[in-house]
């Protein structure tokens, strides 16, 4: 039997033709009024998904409308640095059990990626789903060492920091976390500052704000200017969302729209905001692109120290050499340059043999761009 | 990293957890995040743990605004 709370939550409400059709009509009666293109950035690599999935960037292009992809995808954004750490160590450390979600085990680095390395004697890596999964080994492996390695933004982060005071709770003395913890509003902020591109606003990326709600935005319309909409990820969620951007903009009326109300609660989710300011702490981070931001990261506060492993462990996360690969994974984070315009893209740069990680996390530009467009230069 | 997919929570299984399912298959999810989940209830689960609560009324309400949108776009 279908109920109809599942209709109402079925996916093709959001893909049908007809609504998409609409929308983009909505959007065409809006940009009329307005410079074209108005750029557009989507921040969240999953929203790059949905525009290359279902074909709209070039049904946006005829509208007036550009998308320009952002820094939201947390393995791309993860220097190398973090990920040499951890191959360090698994390789010259028994009795460890690293864990980490997929992609960040295909991740190239000048010393190689997580999944070729071969770890020390008696250490070895494991891939899992959720971080619960690395908790779980910690308490069946008391001989062992586990190391979860993850990288996540504010939608990622309580999860992990759960495992961290599940952890302390239980006392539990072979669990710690390598940690890059990124966040997006002091992101945004040095995007706009940078001011190599003209954005005339933003999609803010809903999981996202899932967990930080509607304030933490505020700033860009407020300070900058920007309009920006927080949106869902199916094709009419974007697009609601695009609709609302232009029609800011034509109204000249910035302001932080919520048209993923059905996910998106104005105050966020508080039960994982406690969470997060009573374990972690703000650091300035240093993200792939965009160089260091001010307040942008957060790490364990000294209290949980031991279930830290950069500190347990004295890793050093420092910039190494940049290799001289010709990667612009950066270029790319930024928004400077599409995936196309670099020279690795689709010749050396491939899924199967990625050169940096743009090209490994299914939410990385080139990727996206490699499986979806059609008319990539190949 | 933040795909999430809507799915229905079929059980809760003590402990903060409970099962939910979503494109056919079932998994077990970590409900600390959202107290006073219900049998029934539609939540987005993120990397294992559900992170928001569906609100059927507001879905009920952007469905709606799709349904109006010709007249809508007629107006502008």
């Amino acid at each position: 039997m279908i109920s109809k709370k599942s209709q109402t939550f079925a996916l093709n409400n959001w893909r049908s033709r007809e609504t998409v059709g609409k929308l983009l009509e909505l959007i065409a009666s809006r940009t009329r009024f307005l410079k074209t293109p108005v750029k557009i950035m989507e921040v969240c690599g999953t929203h790059t998904m949905t525009l290359h999935r279902f074909g709209l960037k070039p049904l946006l292009k005829q509208v007036g409308v550009e998308m320009i992809s952002g820094p939201g995808c947390p393995v791309c954004i993860t220097p190398d640095y973090f990920h040499e750490a951890i191959i360090d160590l698994i390789t010259s450390q028994s009795n460890l059990i690293v864990c980490t979600f997929g992609d960040m085990t295909r991740v190239p680095t000048p010393k190689g990626a997580l999944q070729t390395v071969v770890p020390k004697k008696g250490s070895k890596l494991q891939i899992v789903y959720s971080p619960e999964e690395a908790l779980e080994l910690a308490r069946e492996n008391p001989e062992k060492e586990i190391i979860f390695f993850g990288a996540g933004f504010e939608t990622t982060i309580p999860g992990i920091t759960f495992t961290a005071k599940k952890a302390f709770q239980e006392k539990l003395s072979n669990f710690s976390l390598l940690t890059a913890f990124w966040l997006i509003p002091p992101a945004l902020e040095a995007i706009i500052n940078s001011q190599e591109l003209a954005i005339s606003g933003f999609i803010y990326p809903g999981h996202v704000s899932v967990i930080i709600g509607e304030k933490p935005y505020s700033f860009v319309a407020q300070k900058y200017g920007l309009p920006g909409a927080i949106a869902g990820f199916e094709p009419a969620d974007v697009l609601l969302g695009i609709a609302s951007v232009v029609k800011q903009l034509k109204d000249n009326k910035p302001e932080v729209d919520n048209v993923y109300k059905r996910v998106v609660r104005p105050e966020g989710n508080t039960q994982a905001l406690t969470l997060m300011s009573e374990m972690l702490e703000e650091v300035d981070a240093d993200w792939r692109g965009l160089g260091v931001i001010p307040r942008s990261g957060l790490q364990l506060k000294p209290v949980y120290a031991q279930f830290d492993a950069r500190r347990r462990y004295g890793l050093k996360l420092l910039p190494g050499k940049i290799t001289a690969s010709g990667c612009r994974c950066g270029d790319v984070i930024k928004g400077l340059i599409s995936p196309q315009e670099c020279p690795l893209f689709a010749r050396v740069c491939q899924p199967d043999n990625p050169k940096g990680p743009c090209m490994v996390s299914y939410e990385g530009a080139c990727l996206i761009e490699y499986k979806y467009s059609s008319g990539a230069k190949r | 990293m933040c795909l999430a997919i809507p799915g229905k929570v079929i059980s809760l299984e003590g402990n903060g957890t409970g099962k939910v399912k979503y494109l056919g298959s079932t998994v077990l999810a970590n409900f600390s995040l959202i107290p006073d989940l219900k049998v029934g209830d539609w939540v987005i689960v993120h990397a294992g743990f559900a992170i928001s609560k569906l609100d059927q009324k507001e879905a009920r309400r952007t469905l709606k605004l799709f349904k109006e949108m010709e007249k809508l776009s007629a107006i502008e």
